[in-house]
């Protein structure tokens, strides 16, 4: 399959807030990688699960509108960097091709609104787009910085592989492990890799929340990682922003960097530390500060 | 005491009927009750009922036993199940389903702050047509529970400090556009 | 109307089945109907008319009404053609004066809407009415039966098919693609649920295979070519060569001793890789026949001709090591087939949440077979990769069965095995031992009592599938343990129980190239990749294809009782057929007009049974009407029309296409 000559970035809620740092390290990265991108004019949230819960319609038709719009700016490939906007666009699509019933309400929606039909989109994660579009093979060549003795567990949460499994397998997936190895990082057999990091629950039922996030972050330990990667920010914002909590109540000396994928890559592809958002963990802040330092006569360039 | 029985005039047979004819109901009754969904379940273990038994509530037609339960709200939606299940059954959809039915039917947990959640959050979508993390939360701790704020405050910090706390209050340009969608706020209300 | 025919008398008879028909179709309205219609004499409906009283009124009715054709509607022809040709037969009517027609399966079992049903059945009978018209009368041919009989695959199955058809005084080939037979059960340890050794019981019928003056037996062989038909099938037979003659080899193993190889290094198959064996080996101690065998992928002379051959002076006089050794084919004649090729047991990899091939100690039910096992690799100690004795087994069943994700069918024999292995894992270790199940299947005789045997020895049975097994530690109880996450449907609770040892109770399926058989042998597969029987309940071994019989796994999942019933049940009908001595032929066969054959051989690459030959003096084609399955793939091909088929003639397809199209 032919990459695409662009990619239309939906950013949804998140990444205009608390994951502000992986919409910089994306969009780092793709430029370092020369990959054109340009932001989806006038989205609207996806409607997450939030909405799904309330009504299946409703939550249809607002993703729909998301496709819709891409569709009119003449892309093909959706770039949905938050897994909850991964699947939810990917669901709804696929519910409005698959139930006449549901496809119906969309007809008629997107004609009221003066809207095409998205039949042609594609929803894409980066993941996808680092391993299958650009490929191991081209990050290894662009890789210019490696860094060097550090150990992290690639964490893939739920929804971006499943239900289903086209970023990466929902039982094994090894891709993110791929791409972090191409650039030199090592890392650890983690079996939680796509256990729930709860979501919302943090919010809602915070106890609950916070002893998924302090087993994923202890396994994670156990096995020897010294910082934890993900692809979505309600996976970055659980680990990070609870650990202080969690060292609280557990009395366990926790205090892991919890990175994205993108902030790693954009590194080893000679981005600068606050152009990938790294300034903004609130987690291992030291790790991150001695780890992403351009070090003057020890600089391991490739 | 209370009696704990069920007699079958309770049981609701027309609704588990039409629940199978629903998307992702298809195959609700392949389910052999081998509770692999629990199993895979993450948060299986805070739930009243397991995702199992509330399959099988649904199946035998026991329609307020499966809309009252926590179960359905304490489903974080990451597929697990469907993706393990044997027999192949959307199992999050039908906790989907679910939710949608127990809110039209007022029979969710009152002060439970999931479906509070949900409904605040749609509510500001639906005017909006984005959603401002900061606000959402915000409006469902004063409808569920006004103290936990105070917990939240430390995170709250930690976040405004690292520039990843936003107060906007984010609004798509058509909003209009939204109107066509039928309206997610009668079935809330 | 034609002249040839005379007058034609037609009687029409609609069956209400019951109401499998009657419920759908207006069979009074289908009769009344078809008593209109050109020749027929008369038309009635019957509740029944397979049974003996409606047989009796066709019977009478010819009598009666000097009837010359008849016409049923009913049920399938599969079931009651031969039935009904034969009352007529009786009636003194040539048998092929009578066309059947299915109102039941391809009518009233498939549409609700009753008066189109009946409209249907109506079209159906006028076509069948328009076209006996045109039958001719034709003779059965019969084929002589050749007495020998095939036998392909060498486990219980097709041992036990081959020791009864030979002591019937039959010849039987045993074709064995291992070097030796006996096949799973030979790697079994104890059987259920009489804990009967299994090898005690098996290697005396394997020595009696061995013995036997009727049974030919060739391991390391494989079927390479099947031509014929019921009678007569020719088989090419290739067999691999073993590097050992098979006639000098005399098993005393000594070669082995002396191998260059001092360690055994290579993968044991006998053992699922639990052990090592060298580059030439025998499989097991009681292996049939007792003869070494090299493999060429390991022996050092065979791959780069450099080796010293130890092997060769060992055996210096006997001489029955021969690097020089090739495949050979042999061709026999056998009048017919009982193919018993078993099953292979389900891959785990393919289910990555139970950690098989990721975690040492997960295992699978035939391996644990081979570890308490007392000629096993640890010589019947149960003990896990790292030499523990393990305090907790737990035996997880229906690993690739009952799965739309993998296998869909239950595969009958795993609960009876892992209750076996519970009860042996117990009494070998005293372990604690656990056995997660859907639901617990112990339908056999003496089974069920088994089951109260190993509850009363204090096996836990957690009902539940298990969602994963993960090497993730909550607390320090559960450090260095796999852990099982599961639902206790019983107690409703998830719980997290930490094993030592865990044990796969993996399914059965068909052979990996099962589908290459079904294909040399020209039989049917089921949607589950099992061979087709011809009928599930009342032909279980029989084939569609004449001559050819099922027994064991490839039939589909069962135990060793029921694959020696099958194989018991195979062998009478192969022996029936060959006392019969002989095999009737349908008359549908092609024929050639010689007059009008043009001899230009299109058809002759086009048969697929071989059936047409040229006939070079006369420059014409020829069918030859016992190899002829009445395919018609010639008779349409035929550029001069002049390939003609029994049953088929055009006159006979026209005037039914005609009857179907003509409403009433």
């Amino acid at each position: 399959m032919e990459p695409p000559a662009k990619y239309l970035y939906y950013p949804g809620c998140s990444l205009k807030a608390t994951g502000v740092a992986y919409e910089e390290s994306l969009l780092t990265t793709l430029r370092l990688l020369e990959i054109p991108v340009e932001e989806l004019s006038d989205w609207n949230c996806c409607g997450a699960t939030a909405y799904m819960s309330v009504s299946e319609a409703s939550a249809t038709l607002l993703a729909l509108r998301n496709l819709a719009l891409a569709h009119q700016a003449g892309t093909k490939d959706v770039l949905a960097p938050c897994s909850a906007c991964y699947l939810t666009l990917r669901k709804s699509h696929e519910l409005a091709t698959h139930y006449p019933e549901a496809a119906k309400d969309v007809e008629r929606f997107l004609e009221q609104a003066g809207l095409p039909r998205p039949d042609s989109v594609r929803v894409r994660h980066p993941l996808e787009v680092l391993y299958t579009d650009v490929g191991i093979q081209r990050l290894r060549e662009l890789t210019v910085r490696r860094l060097q003795g550090v150990r992290m567990a690639s964490y893939y949460g739920c929804q971006a592989v499943r239900p289903y499994g086209e970023v990466d397998d929902p039982h094994e997936p090894v891709r993110m492990d791929e791409v972090l190895r191409a650039v030199g990082v090592e890392t650890v057999d983690y079996p939680l890799k796509t256990k729930c990091c709860g979501g919302s629950l943090t919010g809602t039922i915070h106890e609950v929340g916070l002893r998924l996030n302090y087993i994923l972050l202890k396994e994670a330990q156990r096995k020897g990682a010294q910082a934890i990667v993900t692809i979505c920010p309600l996976c970055q914002f659980n680990l990070d922003a609870y650990q202080r909590e969690i060292r609280k109540q557990t009395g366990e000396p926790i205090d892991m960097p919890v990175l994205y994928l993108t902030q790693v890559i954009g590194w080893a592809l000679g981005g600068g530390f606050r152009e990938l958002g790294l300034h903004r963990a609130i987690s291992g802040r030291k790790l991150i500060e001695q780890w992403f330092t351009v070090k003057k006569e020890a600089e391991t360039y490739v | 005491m209370e009696r704990q029985i069920r007699y079958q005039r309770e049981a609701n047979l027309e609704w588990a009927r039409q629940f199978t004819k629903q998307p992702g109901g298809e195959r609700l009754l392949s389910c052999i009750q081998c509770g692999t969904c629990s199993g895979a379940c993450p948060l299986s273990i805070y739930m009243d009922l397991t995702p199992r038994q509330v399959i099988a509530l649904v199946r035998e037609g026991f329609r307020e036993d499966a809309l009252r339960s926590k179960t359905i709200w304490l489903c974080a939606s990451c597929y697990a199940c469907a993706v393990e299940c044997p027999q192949k059954i959307s199992i999050t959809d039908i906790m989907y389903r679910l939710k949608r039915e127990a809110i039209r039917s007022n029979l969710y947990p009152k002060r439970f702050p999931i479906p509070v959640l949900a409904r605040e959050f749609c509510e500001m979508v639906r005017r909006r047509g984005r959603n401002s993390e900061f606000w959402v939360v915000f409006r469902m701790a004063l409808r569920s529970n006004p103290f936990v704020l105070f917990s939240m405050a430390r995170t709250g910090w930690d976040l405004w400090r690292t520039g990843r706390l936003s107060l906007r209050k984010e609004r798509i340009r058509r909003i209009n556009d939204l109107q066509f969608i039928p309206a997610a706020s009668k079935e809330v209300d | 109307m034609s002249e040839r025919n005379g007058e034609v008398r037609i009687g029409v008879y609609i069956c209400h089945c019951g109401v499998n028909i009657a419920a759908t179709v207006d069979v009074r309205a289908v009769a009344e109907y078809a008593a209109t219609l050109p020749g027929v004499v008369v038309a009635r409906d019957y509740k029944y008319m397979c049974s003996d009283p409606g047989q009796e009124m066709i019977q009478q009715d010819i009598r009666d009404h000097q009837l010359n054709r008849v016409v049923v509607a009913a049920c399938s022809p599969s079931l009651h053609e031969r039935t009904f040709r034969n009352a007529v037969e009786r009636a003194g009517l040539n048998p092929f004066f009578f066309q059947m027609v299915n109102i039941r399966e391809h009518d009233s079992w498939v549409h609700s809407d009753r008066e189109a049903a009946t409209e249907k059945a109506k079209d159906l009978v006028r076509a069948a009415v328009m076209r006996v018209y045109f039958h001719k009368p034709l003779e059965r041919r019969r084929v002589p039966v050749n007495p020998d009989v095939l036998v392909v695959g060498g486990g219980i199955a097709g041992i036990h098919a081959a020791l009864t058809v030979a002591n019937s005084g039959k010849r039987v080939y045993l074709v064995e693609r291992e070097p030796t037979i006996g096949g799973h059960m030979a790697q079994f340890d104890k059987t259920f649920p009489t804990l009967d050794c299994a090898a005690c019981i098996l290697t005396p019928k394997m020595s009696a295979v061995k013995e036997h003056p009727n049974i030919t037996l060739w391991t390391y062989s494989e079927v390479v070519s099947v031509d014929g038909s019921v009678g007569d099938y020719r088989v090419v037979v290739k067999r691999k060569p073993r590097y050992v003659r098979e006639d000098l080899c005399v098993g005393c193993l000594q070669c082995i001793e002396a191998c260059v190889f001092k360690e055994a290094k290579f993968d044991d198959e006998f053992n699922l890789g639990l052990s090592k064996r060298k580059p030439i080996y025998i499989p097991f101690p009681q292996a049939t026949p007792k003869v070494v065998v090299i493999d060429p992928e390991a022996c050092i002379q065979l791959r780069t001709g450099k080796c010293k051959k130890a092997c060769l002076e060992a055996c210096a006089e006997r001489g029955a090591i021969d690097f020089e050794q090739k495949e050979t084919y042999e061709e026999i004649h056998v009048g017919s087939i009982i193919i018993a090729t078993g099953f292979q047991t389900f891959d785990p990899r393919r289910m990555p949440q139970y950690g098989y091939g990721k975690y040492p100690n997960v295992y699978t039910t035939l391996e644990v077979e081979r570890l308490v096992n007392a000629s096993g690799p640890t010589g019947g100690q149960v003990v896990t990769r790292d030499g523990r004795v393990p305090e907790s087994v737990g035996i997880i069943l229906c690993v690739g069965s009952r799965d739309e994700r993998t296998n869909r069918w239950c595969s009958r024999v795993c609960c009876m095995t892992s209750l076996k292995l519970a009860h042996l894992i117990k009494e070998h270790t005293g372990a604690e031992v656990f056995i997660f199940y859907i639901d617990m299947r112990a339908a056999g005789k003496g089974y069920e009592e088994f089951y109260q045997r190993v509850l009363n020895e204090g096996v836990h049975f957690v009902r539940g599938r298990v969602a994963e097994i993960t090497d993730w530690a909550m607390d320090p109880s559960e450090e260095g343990k796999l852990i099982a996450r599961v639902e206790d449907t019983n107690t409703g609770f998830v719980r997290r129980i930490p094993l030592d040892m865990v044990v796969l109770a993996v399914g059965l399926e068909p052979q990996f190239d099962a589908l290459n058989v079904q294909r040399l042998f020209g039989i049917g597969c089921s949607m589950d990749g099992f061979f087709l029987e011809r009928h599930p309940k009342l032909a279980p071994s029989p084939t569609y294809t004449d001559g050819i019989f099922i027994a064991g796994v490839c039939q589909g999942p069962k135990d060793i009782p029921d694959s020696v019933m099958q194989a018991g049940y195979a062998a009478a009908e192969a022996i029936a057929l060959a006392d019969t001595g002989f095999f009737e032929l349908e008359p549908n066969t092609a024929y050639i007009i010689a007059e009008e054959c043009s001899g230009c051989k299109t058809c002759i690459p086009l048969c697929p049974y071989q059936a047409i030959t040229f006939n070079e003096e006369k420059k014409k084609a020829f069918v030859n009407e016992v190899l002829c399955k009445g395919c018609g793939t010639c008779v349409a091909a035929c550029p001069s029309g002049s390939i003609k088929q029994n049953l088929f003639e055009d006159e006979e397809i026209f005037s039914e296409i005609e009857g179907v199209l003509a409403y009433a």
